[in-house]
C-alpha cells in the first residue's frame, strides 16, 4: 500500500485502514461472543465422556496464558522500536513476538494431543465439540498473527520497513492484542470458572 | 511496495477503459455497482421463476406440476435467493454507485476490497446456485431449523451446498460493510458533515453496521452446523444434550437485524425520492436520521419474537412481545415523516415517485400485520401459516423491492445518462400493485383458514380452491409487470431520452455532475455548505465540465477475483470432501493475497 499517512487527508483524521481493523475487530467480537456463549450455554451439559474437571489443566495452561500475555509486550516493543527506526530492535521484537506465538501454539498442540489421549474428542460430547470449536477458532486467529508478525519481519530484514510503515506494525500489533484479550477471556471462562465441577 | 506519492505522476484516465478485461480488473465504485445490480437482478429473476412454479403447483388442489421433494427445494431457494441474492446486492448496487457520489468522494475507502466483495459474493450465489445442477438444491427452508438440516434427516448434498454457500457469501458482506462504513465516516467532502448527509447514505451507514455485526453470528451458526455435518460435532445433536433452539436463536440473532439490512437501505432511497418529486425538503430529516439508528439498535433486541411458538416461557414472551411492538414507532415515526413531505408539496407523479409511494402504502400494510405477530397468542395462531408468508412479502415485496425499483428508475439516468420510459414504468408500476396485492392479500385469509405454508398441495376440502388461483393469477401479474421493465430497459438503450446532470431537479450532490458520471467523479474536491446543496443558494462550489489539474484514478487489478477464486476453491473442495482441494484453495487465496498486499496501487 501507499504511505497513506501523508498522502491522504481523511474527514476524521483517523487513517482508512485502522478504522476499518478496528470494524474488523467489531466484527471479530461478535464471532467469539457468539462461540464463548455457547460454550456456556453447553457447559454442564454433556451426557456422557470427559468433562472440564477432568480434563483442564489449570497449571500448564496459566504457562501458556503468561506466554501470550508476553507476546503483547514483545509487540508494544516491536512498535516502539519500528516507529524510532530501530532496525535491530525491530527485528529482535518482532521475531519474539512471533516466536512467543508460535509456543503458544506448541502448548495448544500438547494439549489438544493430550485430550484426544484422555479420550476428549470433537464428536464425544458436548464439551468436546465447544472445547475444541472455541479454543481452536482462537488457536487459528494466533496462527494467522504469527504468519502476520513473520511477514513483517521478513520485511524488516528486507530494509522495507522503516518508520513509515508504522502504522502496518500498529495495526498487525492491534490484531495481536484483540487475539491476546480474547484468549484471556476464554481462559477465565473456559479454565478458571468451571461452573460444572 | 507503492510507488511513493511523490515520484507518482498523476494522471487523468485518458483513453476510456473498456472491454471485458476492463470488468474483470474494475475498482471503479461506479462499475462495480452496475457489476452487483445485473447480477443480482438476474438472480433476483430466478428468484421469481422458482416463486411462479411454486405458484403454478398451488394454483388448483392437488398439484402435480412439481413433487414435494422439488417443491422444498424451489421454496428453499425462492427465499434464499430472495434475501441473499437479490434484495440484498441490490441495494449493494446503490451503495457502490451512490455513496461516494452523494458524499463526493472520487471512489470507496478500498476499491481493491470493494472488488473483492463483489467476485466475492457472485462466486458464492453461483455456488449455491449450482445445487440444481446436480438435483441437489437446498432444501430445509431459508432459516434451515436445526435438526432437520443435521447428517442424519439431511444425507444428501443439499444443506452443504447452502451452508458453504451462505458461509462464501458472509465474506463479502463483511468485507464490503467494513468498506463502506470507513468510506462514509472518512471520504465525506469539505462541508459534509454527517448531519448533512444524504438520507440514503445515512440508512446505508446504519444497515452497514448492522451486517458488520450480525453476520458473524450467523457465521458461527452455520460453523457449527458445518462441523456437525461435516466432522460430527454434536452443536444441534439432542442425543448428546444438544439444545434446537441454540441455532433459532443465533439464526435469528442474525435474522432480525437482517430484516432491518433488507429494508433501511430501502427507506433510505423513498427519503430521497420523496423530497425531490415534492418539491420540498425531507420533513424533520434528523428525526428520520435518528429513527434509523434507533431502528439499527432495537433490532437487536427483538429477534426471539420469531420464536414464540417454541415455548420459551412467560417472562421472554412479554419481553419480546414489548419490544417488538416499541421497535414499530420509530418505524412509523419514519411512515409520519414521509407523508408530512408530501403534504403541501409540489408533488410530480413520476415513476420513481409512484414506486415511494406504492412502498409507503404496501410497507403500511406489511407493518401492521407484523405487529400483530407481536402478540404471542396471535402469532402462535399465525405461526408457520401463510399469513407469515402474507406479510413477509408485503414487507419485501411491497415494501423493499417497491423502493429498490423507486431507485433503479430515479438514479437510472445518472447510471446510464437515459431516462426510463415513463409510460412503461407507470405500467409496471400498476401492474406491480395489482399482482402485490393479488397475490399476497389472499394469502393473510389462507393462512387464518389454516392453510400452513411450505406444503407442496392442499385438498379442496380445506375450501381454498379460489383464493389460491386468485394468488397464483396476481403472482404472474407480479411476474409479467417485470417483462416490461426488461422491455423498457432494452426500449431505452436505444431511444431513451437523455439526461443532463439534474433531469428530475434532485437536491443532493450525485446531480451536480454528469450523467453517467466522469471516472473520477468530481473534476473538483466538492465544498458542501449545506444539506440540500443544489437546492440552496451557494449551497456547493462550481464543479467544472473539465478537471482544472490531472486527477490519478486508480489503475485495475486482478488480484481481488483470483482472492475470491481460492475462496470458491475452498468451498468446492469441502463439498467434494476433498482435502487436496480445499488445501489448494486456502494456498491459493493466501498466496493471491499476498500478491494484493505487495501489488502497487495508489488510491
Amino acid at each position: 500500500m501507499t504511505q497513506a499517512v501523508a498522502a491522504h487527508h481523511t474527514s476524521t483524521g483517523l487513517d482508512n485502514k485502522k478504522l476499518a481493523f478496528w470494524l474488523f475487530i467489531g466484527s471479530e467480537c461478535l464471532l467469539f461472543g457468539s462461540l464463548i456463549a455457547t460454550y456456556l450455554v453447553y457447559e454442564g451439559r454433556s451426557i456422557s465422556g470427559p468433562t472440564t474437571h477432568e480434563i483442564l489443566n489449570i497449571p500448564v495452561t496459566s504457562i501458556s496464558t503468561f506466554d501470550l500475555l508476553m507476546s503483547s509486550l514483545a509487540m508494544v516493543l516491536a512498535l516502539a522500536a519500528v516507529t524510532r527506526g530501530d532496525k535491530l530492535w525491530s527485528r529482535v521484537w518482532l521475531a519474539t513476538t512471533a516466536g512467543l506465538g508460535v509456543v503458544f501454539l506448541g502448548f495448544q498442540a500438547y494439549e489438544f494431543v493430550t485430550f484426544v489421549h484422555e479420550g476428549l474428542t470433537l464428536q464425544v460430547n458436548l464439551f468436546g465439540s465447544t472445547f475444541f470449536t472455541l479454543t481452536g477458532f482462537h488457536g487459528g486467529h494466533v496462527l494467522v498473527g504469527v504468519i502476520w508478525l513473520l511477514t513483517l519481519f521478513v520485511r524488516s530484514l528486507q530494509g522495507k520497513l522503516g518508520p513509515d510503515k508504522a502504522l502496518n506494525v500498529e495495526i498487525a500489533g492491534l490484531y495481536w492484542h484483540f487475539v491476546d484479550v480474547v484468549w484471556i477471556v476464554i481462559f477465565t471462562v473456559v479454565y478458571l470458572i468451571q461452573t460444572s465441577a | 511496495m507503492a510507488t511513493s506519492a511523490a515520484g507518482h505522476e498523476p494522471a487523468v484516465a485518458s483513453a476510456k477503459r473498456s472491454g471485458v478485461w476492463s470488468w474483470i480488473t474494475t475498482t471503479d465504485h461506479k462499475r462495480i455497482g452496475i457489476l452487483y445490480g445485473v447480477t443480482a437482478f438476474t438472480f433476483f429473476l430466478m428468484g421469481g421463476v422458482e416463486a411462479l412454479i411454486i405458484r403454478a403447483q398451488l394454483a388448483r388442489p392437488n398439484g402435480t406440476l412439481v413433487d414435494a421433494e422439488t417443491y422444498n427445494q424451489l421454496f428453499t431457494m425462492h427465499g434464499t435467493t430472495m434475501v441473499f441474492l437479490a434484495i440484498m446486492p441490490l441495494s449493494a448496487a446503490f451503495f457502490n454507485y451512490m455513496i461516494p457520489l452523494q458524499i463526493g468522494a472520487r471512489d470507496v475507502a478500498f476499491p481493491r476490497l470493494n472488488a473483492f466483495s463483489y467476485w466475492v459474493f457472485l462466486f458464492g450465489g453461483l455456488f449455491l446456485s449450482a445445487s440444481f445442477l446436480f438435483g441437489a438444491a437446498p432444501n430445509g427452508g431459508w432459516f434451515g431449523y436445526a435438526n432437520l438440516t443435521s447428517k442424519a434427516y439431511s444425507p444428501g448434498l443439499n444443506i452443504d451446498f447452502w451452508v458453504l454457500g451462505l458461509q462464501v457469501l458472509g465474506i463479502a458482506s463483511i468485507a464490503a460493510g467494513i468498506n463502506f462504513i470507513v468510506t462514509i465516516v472518512n471520504l465525506r467532502a469539505p462541508g459534509m458533515t454527517l448531519m448533512r448527509m444524504p438520507v440514503f447514505t445515512w440508512m446505508s451507514l446504519v444497515t452497514q453496521f448492522i451486517v458488520v455485526t450480525a453476520f458473524p453470528v450467523i457465521t458461527v451458526a452455520l460453523i457449527f452446523l458445518l462441523f456437525d455435518r461435516f466432522f460430527g460435532t454434536n452443536f444441534y445433536n439432542v442425543a448428546a444434550g444438544g439444545d434446537l433452539l441454540l441455532w433459532q436463536h443465533l439464526f435469528w440473532l442474525f435474522g432480525h437485524p437482517e430484516v432491518y439490512i433488507l429494508i433501511l437501505p430501502t427507506m433510505g432511497i423513498v427519503s430521497e425520492v420523496l423530497p425531490t418529486f415534492s418539491r420540498k425538503p425531507l420533513f424533520g430529516y434528523a428525526v428520520v436520521v435518528y429513527s434509523g439508528v434507533l431502528i439499527g439498535v432495537m433490532g437487536w433486541g427483538v429477534w426471539s419474537h420469531h420464536m414464540f411458538a417454541t415455548g420459551l416461557g412467560p417472562v421472554a414472551d412479554s419481553v419480546f412481545s414489548a419490544t417488538t411492538m416499541l421497535i414499530a414507532i420509530p418505524t412509523g415515526v419514519k411512515i409520519f415523516n414521509w407523508i408530512a413531505t408530501m403534504w403541501g408539496g409540489r408533488i410530480e407523479l413520476k415513476t420513481p415517485m409512484l414506486f415511494a409511494i406504492g412502498f409507503i402504502a404496501m410497507f403500511i400494510l406489511g407493518g401492521l400485520s407484523g405487529v400483530m405477530h407481536s402478540s404471542p397468542p396471535s402469532d402462535l395462531q399465525q405461526t408457520d401459516t401463510y399469513f407469515v408468508v402474507a406479510h413477509i412479502h408485503y414487507v419485501l415485496v411491497g415494501g423493499a423491492i417497491m423502493g429498490i425499483l423507486s431507485g433503479i428508475y430515479y438514479w437510472w439516468p445518472k447510471m446510464f445518462g437515459k431516462v426510463l420510459h415513463e409510460g412503461m414504468g407507470k405500467a409496471h408500476w400498476l401492474f406491480m400493485v395489482v399482482g402485490i396485492n393479488l397475490s399476497f392479500f389472499p394469502m393473510h385469509l389462507i393462512g387464518l383458514l389454516g392453510m400452513p405454508r411450505r406444503i407442496y398441495t392442499y385438498d379442496t376440502q380445506l375450501g381454498l380452491d379460489t383464493m389460491n388461483l386468485v394468488s397464483t393469477v396476481g403472482a404472474f401479474i407480479l411476474g409479467g409487470s417485470f417483462l416490461i421493465f426488461l422491455y423498457n430497459v432494452w426500449w431505452t438503450r436505444k431511444n431513451g431520452l437523455r439526461a443532463g446532470n439534474d433531469p428530475w431537479g434532485g437536491a443532493t450532490l450525485e446531480w451536480a455532475v454528469s450523467s453517467p458520471p466522469p471516472e473520477y467523479n468530481f473534476s473538483v474536491i466538492p465544498q458542501v455548505n449545506s444539506r440540500l446543496p443544489l437546492w440552496t443558494a451557494n449551497g456547493l462550489n462550481e464543479i467544472p465540465e473539465v478537471p482544472p489539474e490531472p486527477i490519478h484514478v486508480p489503475g485495475g487489478t486482478y488480484w481481488p477475483i483470483l482472492t475470491a477464486a481460492g475462496i470458491l476453491a475452498l468451498a468446492v473442495g469441502a463439498i467434494m470432501h476433498s482435502l487436496w482441494i480445499v488445501l489448494g484453495g486456502v494456498g491459493f487465496t493466501v498466496f493471491s493475497i499476498y500478491r494484493w498486499a505487495f501489488e502497487p496501487f495508489e488510491v
